[in-house]
């Protein structure tokens, strides 16, 4: 084709560049249509995230009861000072910190377990694999209500197994009901729930590492055992150190879950620190206090996340 | 136990591989039995559900789901006989336990808010999400890396903790108890994940294709919209479904921002009760309808679901 197409000719020229400029002088400029795209996303999250956020660190510095007609009042620090020296919102990240430090081990353990099972590619994996994924799909509400009823000591069939394979009497214990039991039985139903999300990740990351790697180490002589060392663990791990900030915040903020399965008792030792804030904020309404307890809240998750990622990137390095 | 032939470490020993499924198969088993024993209490009768030892075989029975979905009364035998004959099944389910059907129950409007509320955030959120997704992943955005974080980080907030300031906004604007208000409030919740995951998806797309229909004289608005769009589908698809479910299984912001209007599902399958005490086949029917379209999803899903948990952040 001789150059009869002027504009065409400069089209291919500019899009050799690797910028469209030319083509999109026919409608909205590149920079126009950028924002036009991007800015709604934004201010949605400004008035919907950062607008409460701001509104809830003023919030904390005031008495304010979000159901008495009575005007907030500046009461500085008060709140803050309150939270931290009350020994029983210690207790309540007590139980949080047993909570979390569990659940994550057990997770770590039975997902990065069923994980090198799954990885041995036997017939049939695919679908196992998709069975055991489905509880970290479903509602943790919707969970936690359910495995009520397979906890009840009578008629649940939970007590009935646990006592067919030891022979305590099943309505001898109570899942929910036991000072003792209750906060074990909140990591288990959140293990159940949460192992697949573990699981899956290490999954990527274990076909994530070559085969020339353990054909090497195999023409090396090196044991299994030292290979799932030096190749399979550090390969590994960015993935599972991934899966961990997930999970840690998860159930670090976990709410939903415990409410409907124990709300917090018997007593408090299920008492976890969502659960604390949401009786403060809405059935004694100290919004005040809430409000700081929330901010806490959130200067601990983003202050551990970002210690956490930079440990995760050093990982990554090594 | 000398292996003489040597064997690549990608395939494992037949030994091995038997012992695996068998374990893995037993995890799953185990795992998967609370949700199928949730599935058969919403088919025993009550006397079923709470007999014990708790009965693996039993005959099963439609009563849970019309307990689930009506409203009824008490009422003596010789009442009953008098009345005019059952007209549908479920009047007759009733009948057989002296009950007389008064009307729906509020199940119908908690399913109906849940779908409103899940597939108006849903549209919302992957519409915004994919915007947002192409105008980072295409343009030079200023600030672009820290946009995204705080993208992200709007996700990590816990919903407790902005529950209160919300609250009071709702309240102020009249959003409270409001299916706007909680399609609204899901989408900002979503917009993060749809963002992430659909920049991931976008960036995939070679570049080349709008290029060329740049050259060709298509606008930037109409490339987006005939070339990387129709690319996008999958990608857009697999977004919207994991929104869906999130909005489906939302509990908390539900909890404390509705009561009698807007309430979905998951705060209302507590307080299905019965007549009686706690009525366990209603219970349980209400869940396995409420779990049901999630596992038929997580199957459908299945091969987006590490991208979908993880933000896009591990891809296959």
């Amino acid at each position: 084709m001789t150059v009869t197409n002027p504009a065409r000719s400069l089209a291919e020229a500019a899009a050799r560049r690797g910028s469209a400029r030319f083509a999109a002088r026919a409608g909205l400029s590149d920079r126009a249509v950028a924002w036009l795209f991007i800015l709604p996303t934004m201010l949605l999250l400004l008035a919907i995230n950062i607008f409460p956020l701001i509104w809830a660190i003023r919030l904390s510095f005031t008495s304010l009861m979000a159901n008495l007609p009575t005007p907030a009042r500046f009461v500085g620090l008060d709140n803050y000072v309150d939270i931290l020296t009350d020994e029983d919102i210690w207790a309540n990240f007590r139980v949080t910190a047993h909570f979390v430090f569990w659940t994550i081990a057990l997770q770590i353990l039975i997902g990065l377990g069923l994980a090198l099972l799954i990885n041995q590619k036997f017939r049939g994996h695919s679908f196992w694999t998709t069975i055991i994924l489905l509880p970290m799909m479903l509602s943790p509400a919707v969970v936690g209500n359910f495995w009520t009823l397979l906890f009840q000591p009578q008629i649940g069939p939970f007590n009935y197994v646990i006592g067919f394979f030891t022979g305590v009497a099943p309505s001898s214990f109570s899942m929910i009901g036991s000072v003792v039991l209750a906060p074990w039985t909140i990591v288990l139903v959140n293990t159940w729930m949460w192992t697949p999300y573990v699981m899956l990740i290490c999954l990527a990351g274990l076909r994530s590492i070559p085969d020339y790697i353990y054909e090497a180490a195999e023409v090396d002589r090196a044991s299994p055992l030292r290979q799932f060392w030096s190749i399979t663990l550090p390969m590994v791990l960015p993935f599972l150190m991934l899966a961990v900030l997930f999970q840690a915040i998860q159930s670090f903020v976990m709410f939903d879950m415990v409410n409907l399965l124990t709300s917090g008792g018997p007593g408090s030792t299920t008492e976890t620190v969502s659960i604390t804030l949401k009786r403060a904020a809405f059935e004694k309404w100290q919004t005040g206090y809430a409000s700081a307890l929330a901010v806490i809240l959130f200067v601990t998750i983003f202050g551990a996340a970002n210690v956490y990622v930079r440990a995760l990137n050093w990982v990554k390095q090594q | 136990m000398s292996d003489t032939t040597p064997r690549p470490f990608s395939e494992p020993s037949p030994l091995s591989r038997a012992l695996s499924a068998v374990a893995v198969v037993l995890y799953a088993v185990i795992a998967i039995l609370p949700l199928i024993w949730i599935g058969a209490t919403a088919f025993k009768s009550q006397a079923d559900a709470i007999a014990y030892p708790p009965k693996i075989f039993f005959s099963p029975t439609l009563e849970g789901f019309v307990d689930l979905f009506t409203v009824q009364t008490h009422q003596s035998h010789e009442f009953i006989a008098k009345m005019a004959p059952p007209t549908t099944w479920y009047e007759k389910i009733a009948r057989d336990r002296d009950m007389v059907i008064a009307g729906p129950s509020r199940v119908v409007e908690r399913f109906l808010n849940s779908l409103i509320i899940g597939f108006g955030s849903t549209i919302l959120a992957t519409f915004l999400g994919t915007l947002a997704a192409y105008g980072f992943s295409r343009f030079r955005v200023p600030l672009a890396d820290d946009l995204l974080f705080f993208i992200l980080s709007t996700r990590m907030m816990p919903p407790i903790a902005v529950a209160v300031p919300i609250y009071m906004m709702y309240r102020w604007l009249g959003l409270y108890d409001t299916r706007i208000g909680m399609i609204l409030l899901y989408t900002a919740v979503n917009v993060s994940l749809a963002v992430w995951l659909l920049k991931g998806f976008i960036d995939e797309i070679p570049r080349e294709y709008e290029e060329a229909a740049l050259v060709d004289g298509y606008t930037r608005l109409q490339a987006f919209r005939k070339v990387v769009l129709p690319q996008a589908v999958t990608g857009i698809a697999a977004t919207a479904i994991f929104c869906l479910i999130f909005s489906w299984n939302e509990y908390a912001f539900d909890l404390l921002l509705t009561s009698s209007n807007a309430q979905t599902m998951p705060p209302f399958i507590p307080f299905i009760i019965g007549e009686g005490g706690q009525n366990w086949p209603a219970v349980a029917a209400g869940t396995t309808l409420f779990l049901l379209p999630i596992v038929i999803f997580t199957i459908a899903l299945r091969k987006h679901l590490l991208r979908g948990i993880t933000f896009g952040a591990v891809r296959k």
